[in-house]
């Protein structure tokens, strides 16, 4: 358009759209899991006491950290200090980035032990501990394909900001993109009681 | 021009670094709290008191993080529309499987 | 007519780019509109050769033009076209875009770009349902419906057409998301939320419809895609899983997309009927609101496809009972388009003849469906040919006539030229009549037991077949008329100005067609409602 018509509150408000499609979308995990937890409560407990409570607990204050990190960015950015800025979007990457690689250790593991979707060796073990399992890799795999496109997503806006695109008068754009990833935090913040904490 | 297309560019209002720390803090603890409870054997309850304290840190995130105690009524009328379609989702799927 | 062909003027001209790149790159809402147009319009008549195709299978018993593997095919594929392709995007992703943006006085919609991207993704949805047909093991043959465990476990391209499905709803997702924003944010001085046309109020509860829902599909494709990869068995019995809880992740969004499906459309007869009745729409506030009821009861009635599914009597039960309120919206429409044309003026222009006969086809396939939200009526009526005439009734005499009075309402204003009118309406009656004799056979036939998706029948349903496929021959004519009829009056019509019906809404005060950007250099100010027709006169043609 010629005519520049920005509209920086509704652009927030189709993020915040945005965000609750992509809630619907692990909400249907969600339904899954609860069917089957109100079915098989004790093969759950089974399925959870295999996970590793310690990298679920770092992996909840890792990403808890980075959701710190990157509200404070957006402060810093409004404040008009972009070197701050830049660093704490550098600090939220870096924490998804040791959140992945957490999650390989462990699912590296969990593979070595047989326990995988579709296993020989979780099929022998119960359908509701299979089931438990098939959630559990579905549900944190789609998770973390969403710390990889938030990571992207704060990465590239970092990029803009260091060339001056995001400015503490335009950005609308990290706005956003911090939106995006606390939505990641708040997913993991429901993910982690059900699968790590299950007595 | 019309009027609501001039008042677009009123900014919020940075929230001080301070009270994203304090919040954080909150968090902190209360996820300490939801591993220690979740250590304690209170049969069918211990998920509903997992969801409870979620539902606590979540509303933090929300309402500090993601400035949703800074934005127009509409974005909490949104966020409540959503959560009582998800309440629905889930909730009448349970009527089907916890009665059969 | 006007022998002159086609140049159009206005958005027409002034595209950013030269040629076809200013289409393909283009972020206005308008030429967005007619790519849409031009995609669903295709669709649709692809769909509907697949249509007459069944239709013909069907006309005898035993094998008559195809296999039955064949016909599975072609009765999944018809599906997946009309429903994905064709009738959720029909409205509100062409005439929603071309025309809402302009009926609230805005410029064009809050997020212009990810407009067009909604449009890239329903290309590439595209793209993957046709190599879903014709590439690999063959198109499809669970139903449209996808159900576990076959979908599972067909050799058939599934999960290309569940991928196509995928994109095809995130484009849905974008037009949800886009709209809501515009219609909040954009509206022009003195556009206030009693002021807007009812078709801009409909769009707007289908839009929070197209946000909420269509993730669950989303959700629930990913899931057969990766059972057909790694075999978990979430949905199998047999290994702890549950095939039901696919029908309700299923029918969570596909029910509230039917309600996507027939809104818009609803939104097109509340403009047409009080134009050509000169009358202003009767019960504004009830119009308005009963699309918020109906896009909020129809989030809470997916189980009513699932009574004969093993679901428990408790769901059943409350199911059966929301299905019965939801109606009572849609009533109330009912009864107020009817009483806006009591002591109206009316005129019998195409457009008018498509939204009675709109009228009349809705409401048969609405107490159809209280017949079937019924639940113990639904024991008997289920998965037979009743069924299938029931969601053609709402879902074509509904949603798809109220598209080509869409077509015959808003083409000449897009195009700034005029159909012929006799032609509109030999078309119209081909189709009235044609229709009715296709689908209300299948009522019946569906009343004396005759599933459906089946590729043979019993001897006693042949006569019905045979007239259900001729009546399918007609409506296939009607229709035919119908396309060529726009199709020529699109490049040979007499040209038309601002306002060849007389209406009140903002579209008719611009250039027909509409200039880039919509209003001149200052944007409008609206002063007062929009059927509110004092002083407006119609422009001759």
């Amino acid at each position: 358009m010629s005519i520049e018509h920005r509209d920086d509150t509704g652009a927030r408000f189709g993020m915040w759209l945005f965000l609750y499609t992509e809630v619907i979308l692990f909400s249907g995990l969600f339904l899954l899991y609860a069917m089957a937890l109100s079915k098989f409560p004790d093969q759950f407990s089974v399925g959870s006491h295999r996970l590793n409570i310690y990298f679920g607990t770092i992996n909840t204050l890792v990403l808890l950290t980075s959701s710190l990190t990157i509200a404070m960015a957006v402060t810093a950015i409004q404040r008009g200090r972009i070197k701050l800025t830049l660093g704490l979007c550098a600090a939220t990457v870096g924490m998804g980035i040791v959140f992945l690689i957490n999650k390989y250790f462990e699912w590296s593991a969990e593979i070595e032990h047989g326990i995988y979707p579709g296993s020989h060796h979780l099929a022998e073990q119960g359908s509701g501990v299979a089931a438990f399992f098939n959630l559990y890799f579905f549900t944190l795999g789609l998770h973390g394909l969403h710390v990889l496109i938030g990571g992207t997503l704060i990465t590239v806006v970092a990029v803009l900001t260091a060339k001056g695109k995001v400015t503490s008068e335009r950005y609308t754009l990290l706005e956003n993109s911090a939106l995006y990833w606390h939505l990641v935090d708040l997913i993991w913040i429901f993910l982690f009681p059900l699968y790590y904490l299950i007595i | 021009m019309s009027e609501h297309q001039h008042e677009t560019e009123h900014q919020h209002e940075p929230v001080p670094f301070s009270t994203f720390v304090k919040v954080w803090v909150g968090l902190l603890i209360l996820t300490t709290i939801t591993v220690i409870v979740s250590r304690i054997h209170l049969g069918a309850l211990n998920v509903w008191v997992a969801l409870g304290i979620a539902s606590l840190k979540s509303s933090l995130v929300i309402f500090f993080f993601m400035h949703l105690r800074q934005e127009m009524r509409l974005f909490k009328i949104g966020l409540l529309v959503m959560l009582c379609i998800l309440a629905i989702f889930i909730g009448f799927t349970f009527l089907d499987v916890l009665y059969r | 007519m006007s022998e002159t062909t086609y140049s159009y003027g206005g958005f027409w001209q002034q595209g950013h780019r030269p040629g076809i790149l200013g289409w393909l790159l283009s972020t206005d809402h308008k030429r967005i509109g007619i790519m849409y147009l031009c995609c669903v319009t295709s669709m649709f008549i692809v769909g509907a050769l697949l249509g007459l195709a069944i239709r013909l299978e069907l006309i005898a018993p035993g094998p008559t033009i195809m296999s039955a593997q064949t016909y599975n095919a072609t009765f999944t594929v018809h599906g997946v076209i009309m429903i994905f392709l064709f009738i959720i995007p029909s409205i509100p992703a062409s005439f929603g875009n071309l025309i809402m943006p302009i009926q609230i006085g805005a410029r064009d919609v809050s997020f212009p770009k990810v407009n067009l991207i909604s449009w890239y993704c329903y290309m590439i949805g595209a793209v993957l349902a046709v190599l879903a047909i014709f590439t690999g093991s063959g198109p499809p043959d669970t139903g449209w419906t996808f159900y576990v465990p076959f979908s599972t476990q067909t050799t058939t391209n599934v999960d290309l057409a569940v991928m196509a499905a995928f994109m095809l709803g995130f484009s849905s997702i974008l037009t949800g998301i886009n709209f809501v924003t515009t219609i909040h944010r954009l509206r022009a001085e003195g556009m206030t939320w009693g002021r807007l046309p009812l078709f801009v109020w409909t769009l707007y509860a289908t839009a929070w419809i197209q946000v909420l829902a269509t993730p669950m599909i989303g959700i629930t494709l990913l899931l057969i895609f990766a059972e057909r990869i790694f075999g978990a068995g979430l949905f199998d019995a047999a290994r702890g899983g549950d095939p039901v809880l696919y029908q309700h992740m299923f029918w969570i969004y596909s029910h509230p997309a039917v309600y996507i499906m027939i809104l818009p459309g609803m939104g097109v007869i509340s403009e047409v009927i009080p134009v050509f009745a000169r009358k202003p729409l009767f019960g504004y506030w009830a119009m308005a609101l009963s699309s918020l009821a109906i896009a909020f009861a129809g989030s809470l009635v997916w189980g009513h496809h699932m009574y004969a599914s093993g679901m428990s009597d408790m769901a059943i039960l409350v199911f059966s009972l929301l299905t019965f309120i939801v109606a009572i919206p849609s009533a109330i429409k009912v009864f107020n388009w009817v009483s806006t044309l009591y002591k109206g003026s009316i005129e019998l222009a195409p457009p008018m003849l498509f939204a009675l006969s709109f009228i009349f086809l809705f409401s048969i396939g609405g107490l159809g469906g209280l017949v079937l939200g019924a639940a113990a009526s639904d024991i008997h009526l289920t998965d037979t040919m009743f069924v299938v005439g029931h969601f053609h009734y709402v879902m074509f005499g509904g949603t798809g006539f109220a598209f080509f009075a869409a077509l015959h309402y808003w083409l000449p204003k897009f195009f700034g030229r005029m159909y012929n009118h006799k032609r509109a309406v030999i078309a119209w009656a081909l189709m009235f009549v044609g229709f009715n004799f296709t689908y209300m056979s299948m009522q019946a036939l569906g009343v004396m037991g005759m599933p459906r998706r089946y590729y043979d029948y019993v001897p006693e349903f042949t006569t019905l077949n045979q007239v259900s496929t001729v009546g399918s021959w007609v409506l296939g004519l009607g229709l035919l008329i119908m396309f060529v009829n726009l199709w020529q009056g699109i490049r040979h019509g007499t040209p038309v100005g601002n306002n060849p019906w007389g209406g009140a809404t903002l579209e008719w005060q611009i250039p027909s067609p509409p200039p880039e950007e919509n209003f001149g250099e200052e944007d409008p100010v609206v002063t007062h409602g929009p059927y509110d027709f004092k002083g407006v006169v119609a422009d001759e043609y």
